[in-house]
């Protein structure tokens, strides 16, 4: 057996031999920085080839501390506890005595990205089955040592104990730091739900005593030894090019240690980071820039999109077009549309590249470090074996947003700065300017419906530009990677099923059908939290009452009239129990409701919406948002709410208030002030109710409320108001206000 | 251009060589090592930044370091005493309010100053205490209760 060192003294011999001085390393469970908030340390690299390894996914040090591998991000998710849960749930240990690796190509498995909420279906089986085979591989030790069988054995905190002889070992004892060496079968059993002591426990996260206590590291808090710092001039507009850039004066700037000018790339490098930001200033009032107007202008966006996108291909249902609508058959139609829209992450994208002894190293809070990985090797021309990506947590990303395009920037300013750790954080401005939005979408429906209140046929049409321009791969996809002097190309192409993230209705029409119109639009596109599907159940479910009242039925019974699964219909019904719907008119009062089941495959989320209006103003307030989420097994149910509660409040402010405006010249949302989102005055109260299915697998939730959300608002003004609104965002301008009494 | 600057900062006095127009944010993150305050906007739109300056909350990302010098300024990190937190940290954990936490030390910056001017804080306050202050992860609910529950641990005793 080889010795397992990763934990104790291998990290000591790396430091020694890495040319670091590091200090007072008490371990921060899960975080590999240290105490010391100057420090940060370079964990060795301990990546197993085999995947199917125990070891890649658990290891046991010879203190029995528990280390559990993961190839996904914390993003806020709270994905560490979730996995620690999971894992000390199957062996029988405390949680304390766990602690967590997140994504780094030289620790742990490729995991691609942390996105689309699998994190839970995708890591957390994996680690569970880990679990469930060292549990059976330390049995069989145990039954050895104990002189029992396997039966006469059960665990508790680690301690094996012979129901036979009463003779107790501990997991330590039997493992003594080594390593499994044994591959996962998936056939070892689980631990039976009715017997889990911690999941479905409402563990709290640890990393939220680090965060309170001002402990906590993100990317933006590392601070390496020698560190230098970079910022990146960005054009003004996506498509200018630098005509002129006199790099005399700010090579002159307090602290300049590197001008670095690539085609239309241009970056400063200082020793301090106020220097770099002084230089920066300097840069922008020298630089000349030739531009190339954005078209189509915002006005003429959503008709362009309709003229201009492709022909359309049917991509859900039964992809054939609907049958003759029949006589006795009201005929419904509706156009719905949704604007650009951000990311917005509170802190501002940040790297930090070292380019020392031939190796790259990049520390980012990026959603998939392999995924950069190869992108960066693509960007710099280095093997992959030459860098490696350590995934540090950032602010909240909802998606893809910069995280991987300032990677790419420091890739580059690292190789200028050899031996410097180069530390590259955006301005706020560029954050706004720059990141990939969730594309905006045209979304229209015709639907069907029978003499006796049932829909009979649907079909959506949607036109939207892509919604998945991940890296991958192809450092075209990089900011920097199209600005070099050699630039690389975006190849676009392999629209993903983004777009149409349900579109399709889950409930039983006789005919469904979705047509998908792929649109190339002015703005710069990626996957932002739950992709199409906010835009999708904005329409579908603000259409959904559209069509009950045209039934003359009310909106939940309407749904619930056209759906069999059990589960939906749980949701909806949990939720009319504990909010007590009805359709009582208050004056000024609208509520409204909404219902998806994510992806058509994952969590069901049901929610109800108040407004208040208030009519002197013309204004509306959202009162009250209340949600029921099924995501199968919850493994810690208050990180769901956690979750759900935020995902909910966070849709409600792309709703009421968000989009991206533009004009020729360029992004006009820049700041937080042209780009407003919630405060606290316009959050609502909300509250979550978990159903909890332990015998089910568990569903990823982080991204359920996106879409119903949304239309649970629509449908509450229009309940307060008779205005149906159909353009996000739904600002009180657009309530005709003749028509409240 | 560098100037000496004398700067009292969660109780220690600090000498710091700097620009002076340098924001306090940035002295206070890479002159000091303090990683509380954080930079989000630059311009005082966002809050990540707070800080006491003289037990008022203030954003520290455009106020320069010399001008801050005349306040003492307080830090997240001056908030625990021996290693004793204060009682508005303790709310956020037992309430569980974060989800990334990248807001969360100005939030709790703007309910100390809050929370020492106002021993109990109707909802409506809180949320005006709050205003400045800016969370993308939806945890505004959480947040609220938090502080609810700090008014209550410090009235208590
Ligand atoms: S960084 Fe100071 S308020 Fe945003
Ligand atoms: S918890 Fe992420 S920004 Fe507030």
């Amino acid at each position: 057996m080889k010795q397992f060192n990763d934990i104790k003294s291998g990290r000591r011999e790396f430091l020694r031999g890495s040319g670091y001085l590091l200090m007072g390393f008490t371990l921060m469970p899960g975080l590999g920085f240290t105490t010391e908030p100057d420090e940060c340390y370079l964990p060795e690299q301990t990546l197993i080839a085999d995947r199917e390894a125990i070891d890649s996914w658990i290891r046991f040090d010879a203190d029995g501390i528990l280390t559990v591998l993961t190839g996904k991000m914390e993003l806020g998710q709270g994905i560490r506890t979730a996995l620690m849960q999971m894992a000390a749930e199957e062996l029988d240990i405390d949680i304390k005595k766990v602690r967590i690796i997140i994504a780094d190509t030289g620790q742990t498995q490729d995991e691609r990205y942390t996105a689309g909420s699998g994190s839970i279906e995708g890591s957390g089986n994996a680690i569970r089955n880990a679990a469930a085979e060292a549990r059976k591989y330390l049995m069989a030790l145990a039954a050895k040592e104990l002189g029992s069988n396997v039966a006469e054995l059960s665990v508790k905190n680690g301690i094996v104990k012979s129901n036979k002889n009463q003779k107790t070992i501990a997991y330590k004892d039997l493992v003594k730091g080594k390593r499994f060496e044994a591959e996962v079968s998936e056939k070892s059993e689980l631990k039976k739900p009715a017997d889990y002591k911690l999941v479905g426990k409402s563990i709290k996260r640890t990393d939220i005593n680090d965060i309170a206590a001002a402990k906590s590291r993100f990317i933006q808090d590392l601070r390496l030894p020698d560190m230098v710092h970079a910022r990146v001039m960005r054009p003004p507009v996506y498509k200018a090019s630098l005509v002129s850039l006199p790099t005399e004066q700010v090579q002159k700037s307090p602290g300049v240690l590197k001008v670095v000018v690539n085609g239309n790339f241009a970056a400063v490098i200082a020793s301090q980071e106020y220097e770099s930001m002084k230089a920066l200033e300097k840069m922008k009032q020298t630089a000349k820039w030739e531009s190339k107007p954005i078209m189509p202008l915002q006005a003429q966006l959503y008709a362009d999109m309709v003229q201009n996108g492709n022909a359309g291909e049917m991509v859900e249902g039964d992809k054939k077009t609907s049958k003759k609508p029949s006589e006795s058959a009201v005929m419904l139609e509706a156009e719905y549309k949704r604007p650009y829209q951000m990311h917005g992450s509170i802190g501002t994208s940040c790297a930090i590249g070292l380019w020392k002894d031939g190796q790259l190293t990049i520390w980012s809070h990026t959603q998939g470090v392999y995924p950069l990985r190869s992108t960066i090797s693509d960007l710099v021309n280095l093997p992959l074996e030459k860098i490696r990506v350590i995934g540090v947590p950032g602010a909240g990303c909802y998606g893809h947003n910069g995280a991987d395009d300032v990677g790419g920037d420091a890739a580059l300013l690292a190789l200028q700065m050899p031996g410097k750790p180069v530390r590259v954080q955006w301005m706020r401005e560029d954050e706004h300017k720059w990141e990939p939005y969730g594309s905006a979408m045209v979304l229209k429906i015709k639907a069907e419906l029978n003499p006796e209140g049932k829909v009979t046929s649907w079909q959506t049409d949607i036109w939207s530009d892509t919604h998945s321009s991940r890296p991958g791969g192809k450092a075209g996809h990089l900011i920097a990677g199209q600005h070099l002097e050699k630039p690389f190309t975006f190849e676009g192409g392999g629209f993903s099923g983004g777009s149409h993230r349900n579109s399709l209705p889950l409930y039983d029409f006789e005919t469904k059908n979705v047509a998908l119109h792929n649109y190339k639009g002015p703005l710069r596109t990626s996957a932002l939290r739950s992709l199409g599907a906010y835009g999708n159940i904005f329409a579908l479910e603000s259409f959904m009452d559209e069509l009950a009242l045209k039934a003359g039925k009310d909106p939940v019974q309407f749904r619930l009239d056209h759906l069999t699964d059990d589960r939906a219909k749980e949701v909806i019904t949990t939720l009319v129990k504990k909010t007590g719907w009805d359709l009582k008119k208050e004056p000024g009062i609208g509520k409204g409701f909404a219902f998806a089941q994510y992806k058509n495959n994952a969590s069901y989320f049901a929610v109800k919406a108040e407004v208040k209006l208030d009519r002197a103003a013309q204004t509306y307030r959202l009162v009250k948002l209340t949600g029921v989420i099924d995501s199968g097994q919850a493994i810690n149910p208050d990180g769901i709410i956690n979750q759900t509660s935020g995902g909910m409040i966070q849709a409600a402010s792309w709703t009421m208030l968000e989009q991206v405006n533009y004009s020729s010249d360029g992004i006009e949302s820049n700041s937080w002030e042209t780009y407003p989102i919630f405060r606290f005055e316009d959050v609502p109260d909300t509250e979550v109710f978990v159903i909890d299915r332990p015998e089910l697998e568990p569903l990823g939730a982080g991204e359920a409320a996106q879409g119903p959300v949304s239309a649970a608002i629509a449908n509450a003004i229009f309940d307060a108001t008779g205005s149906r609104l159909r353009e996000i965002p739904l600002t009180p301008d657009k309530i005709d206000w003749s028509k409240v009494s | 251009m560098a100037e000496l600057i004398n700067i009292k900062v969660n109780g220690k006095n600090h000498h710091v060589t700097v620009d002076p127009e340098m924001p306090l944010l940035y002295l206070l993150r890479n002159n000091l090592r303090l990683n509380g305050p954080k930079y989000g906007c630059g311009i005082e739109r966002c809050g990540s930044c707070m800080v006491l300056l003289n037990g008022k909350a203030q954003p520290s990302c455009v106020i320069p370091g010399a001008a801050a010098a005349v306040y003492e300024v307080t830090t997240l990190e001056g908030l625990t005493k021996n290693n004793v937190l204060d009682p508005i940290q303790e709310a956020f954990i037992e309430e569980q309010a974060a989800q990334c936490g990248y807001c969360i030390s100005g939030m709790i910056i703007s309910a100390k100053a809050l929370l020492t001017e106002n021993k109990n804080p109707t909802d409506q306050e809180i949320r005006q205490a709050l205003q400045r202050n800016l969370c993308r992860c939806g945890t505004h609910t959480r947040i609220i209760n938090a502080v609810k529950k700090a008014a209550a641990k410090m009235n208590k005793g």
